[in-house]
Parts: C-alpha cells; structure tokens; sequence
C-alpha cells in the first residue's frame, strides 16, 4: 500500500496506541494536518505550542502513556523546547513531532527554519530528522519506544515538508533494533542481599520514595516493603500520592519546603533507602552536609544517577517495582515469623520521629474575618471540599508548595506539577492535558497569578473543546517565591516582583475565555465559590482567590544550606510559625 | 586557564612565541575512553554535546569509521580531575547511538597519535636528526622551511614537539591520540562491553 510520508506518520501514531495528541499546525507541517482529519485519533488544537508540550506531559503524567504532541517548523519547535526540557528533567514520556522545511532547504535559512535536532538534543533523550518516508514507521516506532522504556523522556521527529510529501510502502516493524539502548538492567542478587542486610540492622532507616516509583507503577509495593519493614516513607515532590499522606509511616515531603520530620528523619537517618529519587539539590540541600551519617542504598533504572550527587554503599541498577519486590522476597523469613523481629530494636527512633510530627507539624495562622486570606487555608478548603481522587496540577511557585504542603495525597497519579525544571505556567496546559486523559475525574490547577499570566490562554482551548479543568489562583500581586527570597535574603528590597493587584481582572479574563469567573477576597467566600466551581461541567472555572501578600513558604532551608539549618517560621523558631490553626 | 582543545594538544597553530606563553597549571588528569558508536550524522555533535552540558573536559578526540562502516570507532581523551569517570562513562553509554564505551588504561593499552608540523630548517640536517630519532620523516621542504611528519606514543610526540621547537614551529597539527586494548590485557575494570 503506498501512502504519503504524512499518511505513514499518522498510521505510525495509531499503530502506537495513540489517542490523543495536542498541537497546532503550520507551514511545514501542513501536509500531516491533511490526514489528521481522517485519523480516529483525537487533536485538541492549543493556542501555543508550549500549550501543547504540557497538555502532553499532563496527560503522561496521570495515564502513564505517552503523551504526543504535534507542532511546525521554527518558532513553534522553540515553542516546545520548555515542555520537552520538562519532560526530560522529570523523565516524562513523550514524542514530538516536528515539522521542518524542505530536504533541499535545509540550511539556507529558509523561512521558519531552525535547527531542531541541534537545538533539542540537550533536552530530549533522543531525537530524529526524517530523510527518507520509508524510515517514517521504524522511526515513530524507536521513538515511542525510547520514550517509554527504562528512564522515560521526551523523543522529537523532525519532518521536513517534502518527506511528508513523498511516498513510501507502507509497513509496520515487528520490533525495534537499536544496538545502542540498553534500558534494562537485571537487577543484581548481591546487590538485593546487601540491602537486605543493611535494612536489617539499621536503626534509623527511611524510605526516600521519588518519582521513579510512580514510572515503575510501584506504589503497591512500595507500601508492601514499608508495612513490612515498618519504615517511615518520605516521599518527594515528585512522588507526592505515590504512598498515601494518611498512612501511619508516611512522613511527607522533605526538601527546601518540606516539613520539619521529613527532612530532620532524612538528615539523621543512618540508612537511607532512596528509590527512584535522584538526590535533587530541593532535597538534599547542600549535599557535603546530607544525612551525614546515613548508608545510602539506591534504587534507580538509570545507573548515570548513581555517583552522580552521592555515592551509594549499595547501587541497584533496574526497575524500582522489580527492586522492590527482590527485596521484600530477601527480607522475608522462611519460617514464617514476622520480618521486624529479625529487625535492628528501633523503638528509640521511632517515638523520636513522632515527637518531631506533633511538636513541628505543618501549620499557619488563619485569622477570623476581616484578615487578608491565607492560601493555605484555600488549599485545604479545596482539598475538603473536592473529590478525594480530584487530580491536582499545580505551576511553580509558592503556591505550588503550598499545594504540596497543605493537600493530603492518599492515591498515586493524583498529582502532576513542575518539578526539576521548574517551569512556570505548567498548569493550566498540563491541567488540560491532564483531564483530557482522566475525563472521570475532577482536575483543579492550583495556580499563581504569575503562572496563570504565562499560559491562560490555553484556557481558550479548553472552553473551545469542552474541556472542564478548574482553577484556583492563589493570587497575591507578586512573584510570590520570588519575593519571598527578597525579603528573607536581599533585605526586602523588592525589584520587580510586583505584579499589579488591579490587573489583569481575572474574573473578566477568564468570562471572555469562556470560562465561569469567580472572585474571593474573604475566608467565608471560599468554600460557596468551590461548591459552586465544582458543580460546573460544561466548561472551565477560574477562582481569582485574592491571598494574603506577605504569606511566606515555611519550613525553609536556605538555598545551598544544610538541612540542619532549616527556618521553621518568620522569627526563625517553631513556636512563632506553628501556633495558629485554620478558623473553625 | 589550562590550554585544552578540542582534537588537539597544547600550543596548536601557535607561534613560537606564543607557544612560549602556553602554561599548564594544573596538571590534567586525562583518561582515555574508546566508544563504538553508529556512524549517523550528528553523532559527533551528540557526544561533544553531552561533554559541555555536563561540563566534562574533551582534551582530545579522533573519530573515523570502523572496519563495518556502519560504526565509527571515538577514541576521547577526557580530563578527569574534577570529573567521575565513571559518570562519563555512564552519561555517554546512555546516548543511545552509542553501542559501546570503555576505559583504556595507558598500562595496558597502546596509543598513538601523528603529527605535521611547519618548522624552521636552516639546518635541515638537524631537523632531519630530531626527526628520525623518532622514526619519522620530512615530507617536505623549501625556503628554510620543512614539514615534518612523526607517529609515536602522545608523550613521545610531546618530547619530539619540544626538540623541535628551537628550530622554530610555525605551524602544528596533532591528530589527538588513538588507542586500542593491548592483546594481552584484561577486560576493562568499568562495566561496559570493549
């Protein structure tokens, strides 16, 4: 059967399983747009292309597929070069497709010509330019491939025009070769025992829990080996949900915003069991002074990740739900008698780590009416007031850490946010692409109003396809993180942080984007402003929540600090930060 | 700042005198590393790129396609000194046109590397004594000038380079080294495939 390259590109996406993709077409993409009209497979037409990149990453994100995106040559590829950065630093599965001007053209500086390849090929794990539309199905099927298998990331095919253009016999590979790419490590039994052992005698041991366990589809045995081993699990911002914030071992998130028995447990540990986390400097702090008396063992598919920040004393190299489970199998006895008896006595650690959680819990002072609005008290009220499987996508920022903080996170996949690259503006898009793979559940982004500027427009997209996201802004004028350093570390001399408390009118904004506009200034105002949010189906909600200016991420440990060094509240001690609680 | 380039050692297409300022002042560590990769356009820039953005340190590097042209074979010289080698290593076997990576240690490897050099020869006698010392030969030469040619061992042709440099080394060409595993030597300590 002969097809056209852009045919053949369309028939590869739907022999991959893809059923949605995101993009918006142009020049040099034109002739894949001809047959998109005769696809089964859905396109949701974004208003940017970064829109597109993370509506993609959203939808990896809670589907565990890949997500797919679909752009033209030029501006529009350095459009998506922020999601594919993304996805490469939070090892999200997606492909990408790229339009590019003709063979002959190539590098004449055409019109709407850049180098893709050259340009990606830092953010990508791997990347294509098509010269011939007989590699067009072997290539889209390495790409999905790559993507998906041993660390995930993001792959980009670059299509020139005229290898859309040209015809090819049609035929679908019955596998890949590719001699270089070796995603899958056996895991080691030396290496399994060894970390038996040193979970066996340890006596402070915590489970660091990142987001590689959500890719191995880990969270049940995940929490098999902590019940087993009766082990405190923290798990990171990426791995937020993977183990659920109500178990009575979890500890939550540690890091530069983690609560102060998450990063104090990691930082006098004398085992850590890091799976699937890659010792991120949000973690670690300054790394010379990380958990300094702690055995590491260190779970990871990409064995690049071990050494890189912290030697291990016991490096697993393979997928964290095999690790896991060769684990628990080594820590069971064959007697039948319960694991912890063959257990180091840690009863001394264990009620230290509970005085930690009920003298320093996560706390802030909502005052009565008449108060400015505190965003925490937002983000549990929308935590109390939604669906307990409501997926949360949040931007970067304070309120994301707030979001992290202040939500309780009891399923896996619930969760989706920024988190190595940081990239403001996530949001919205990803909140789309998030609710175009889960339509059964609801989806709320918790938003900046420094975020929200970057990338509402998306909003347009999601009121034009009856896409019904919701979002709540936790909006306070300013570049809230950002002021937040300026005043704790530049002597709060403000430069350029204030965003303007009159404008944009986001009520406005978000109507004439075809979405509910909803104002709350007030504490009393915010749970009728959900209840109604959440009773709208046909079409986006935006919650302009006017939160208190001065409100400040704590705990916090100061960028390159020890965690040692962690600031509990504004007088930098417990009792000044901790005493409040939300009004009745 | 340490004079490192890219296919290339100290003091290339420098002037005598410049040559004189050239300074190493923190010795470098080099290591060798010989890669099979699929000889595909934009491998090269693959690999260089993976160098700079984890800010790994090519001393030297020499590429050419294997006995299977569908391969090349990369020999790169990296300056470890404040870099994990094994991290090289592991960074580079993930790109994936990169079918293989390994360690060679000097110990058990044998190296070469080839030079052309634009020297002085007023006394073409004596640059012609310099240059059989070291088994290589003069391929040209007018007007005062030769152009000499030498294959050796690196610190060879480093010893080589300084003898000639009173002559006056107008212009110079290092190939950066390239190596193969010696046929009695063990299989490489680092955990990848030779």
């Amino acid at each position: 059967m002969e097809l056209t390259g852009a045919q053949a590109l369309m028939r590869s996406l739907e022999m991959s399983g893809v059923e949605v993709m995101f993009g918006l077409p142009g020049g040099a993409i034109l002739p894949v747009y001809d047959p998109v009209l005769d696809s089964p497979i859905r396109h949701v037409l974004v208003r940017h292309e970064q829109g597109a990149g993370h509506m993609a990453q959203g939808y990896a994100h809670v589907t565990g597929k890949p997500g797919v995106a679909m752009v033209t040559s030029g501006p529009a590829a350095t459009n998506i070069v922020t999601p594919l950065c993304d996805a490469f630093m939070d090892s999200i599965p997606m492909v990408v497709v790229t339009g590019q001007v003709a063979m002959s053209a190539i590098g004449s500086d055409a019109f709407q010509e850049c180098d893709t390849t050259g340009i990606t090929m830092a953010v990508t794990k791997h990347n294509y330019l098509v010269t011939d539309p007989a590699d067009i199905p072997r290539i889209v099927a390495e790409a999905f491939h790559i993507a998906t298998t041993g660390r995930p990331g993001p792959v980009l095919i670059d299509l020139p025009k005229d290898v859309s253009n040209a015809t090819m016999d049609w035929y679908w590979p019955d596998g890949v070769d590719l001699p270089g790419y070796r995603p899958r490590h056996e895991i080691d039994p030396a290496a399994i025992a060894e970390a038996a052992r040193l979970i066996r005698t340890a006596e402070r041991p915590v489970i660091y829990a990142g987001g590689g366990l959500l890719k191995a589809r880990a969270a049940e045995a995940l929490r098999e080996l902590a019940e087993m081993c009766d082990i405190h699990v923290v798990t990171t911002l990426m791995a937020r949900g993977v183990f659920p914030d109500r178990h009575r071992l979890c500890l939550g998130m540690p890091g530069m915003h983690g609560n102060y028995t998450a990063v104090t447990a990691m930082q006098q540990a004398d085992l850590l069991i890091n799976l699937g986390a890659r010792f991120d400097d949000r973690v670690t702090g300054n790394p010379a002074h990380f958990a300094p008396a702690a055995k590491v063992i260190h779970v990871d598919i990409d064995p690049a990740e071990h050494g890189k920040v912290r030697v291990p004393d016991v490096p697993v190299a393979g997928d964290a739900k095999v690790a896991i489970e060769a684990l628990i199998e080594a820590l069971r006895p064959g007697d039948g008698s319960s694991v912890t008896d063959a257990m180091a006595d840690r009863s001394v650690w264990k009620s230290t780590v509970s005085g930690w959680q009920e003298q320093y819990p996560l706390s802030y002072d909502q005052p009565s009416s008449g108060h400015p609005l505190k965003p925490q008290y937002v983000v549990e009220q929308l935590r109390d007031h939604t669906p307990d499987d409501t997926i949360v996508v949040a931007g970067v920022g304070q309120h994301q850490m707030w979001a992290s903080q202040f939500w309780q996170f009891d399923h896996p996949y619930t969760w989706v946010n920024s988190g190595g690259l940081g990239t403001m503006g996530f949001a919205v898009p990803a909140a789309i692409g998030a609710k175009v793979g889960r339509p059964d559940r609801t989806v709320w982004a918790i938003d900046g109003d420094g975020c929200f500027q970057m990338t509402a427009q998306e909003l347009i997209s999601a009121s034009a396809e009856n896409i019904p996201v919701k979002v709540g802004i936790l909006n306070n004028a300013y570049l809230g993180m950002v002021r937040q350093w300026q005043e704790l570390f530049y002597a709060e001399r403000y430069s350029e942080v204030y965003l303007s408390a009159d404008h944009p009118d986001y009520v406005g904004w978000a109507e004439a984007m075809g979405c509910v506009g909803i104002r709350v200034e007030s504490a009393e105002e915010v749970v009728p402003a959900i209840t109604k949010a959440n009773a709208v189906n046909d079409r986006p909600v935006v919650i302009d929540f006017r939160v208190d200016t001065e409100e400040k991420v704590y705990p916090m440990v100061p960028a390159g600090g020890s965690n040692d060094d962690i600031i509990l509240g504004p007088e930098g001690d417990a009792d000044a930060a901790l005493k409040g609680s939300a009004p009745s | 700042m340490r004079q490192a380039v890219v296919s290339g050692a100290p003091g290339t297409n420098l002037s005598p005198e410049e040559s004189a300022v050239v300074s190493l002042p923190q010795e470098p560590d080099l290591h060798i590393f010989a890669a099979i990769v699929e000889n595909k356009f934009g491998v090269l820039a693959r690999i260089a790129g993976l160098f700079s953005r984890r800010g790994f340190n090519i001393f030297s590097l020499a590429v050419a396609p294997t006995a299977d042209p569908s391969y090349s074979r990369i020999t790169i010289v990296v300056d470890v000194h404040n870099t994990d080698v094994n991290q090289i290593a592991k960074q580079l076997d993930k790109l994936v046109n990169v079918i293989n990576i390994s360690e060679l240690h000097p110990s058990d490897s044998l190296e070469r590397e080839l030079m052309l050099a634009r020297v002085g020869a007023a006394d073409l006698e004596a640059v012609t004594d310099v240059i059989s010392e070291y088994g290589g030969e003069v391929l040209d030469h007018a007007d005062g000038e030769a152009i000499v040619s030498v294959s050796a061992h690196p610190d060879r042709l480093d010893r080589c380079e300084r003898q000639l440099r009173p002559f006056g080394l107008h212009v110079l060409q290092r190939t950066g080294r390239i190596a193969l595993r010696a046929l009695d030597a063990d299989e490489p300590a680092v955990g990848m495939t030779a």
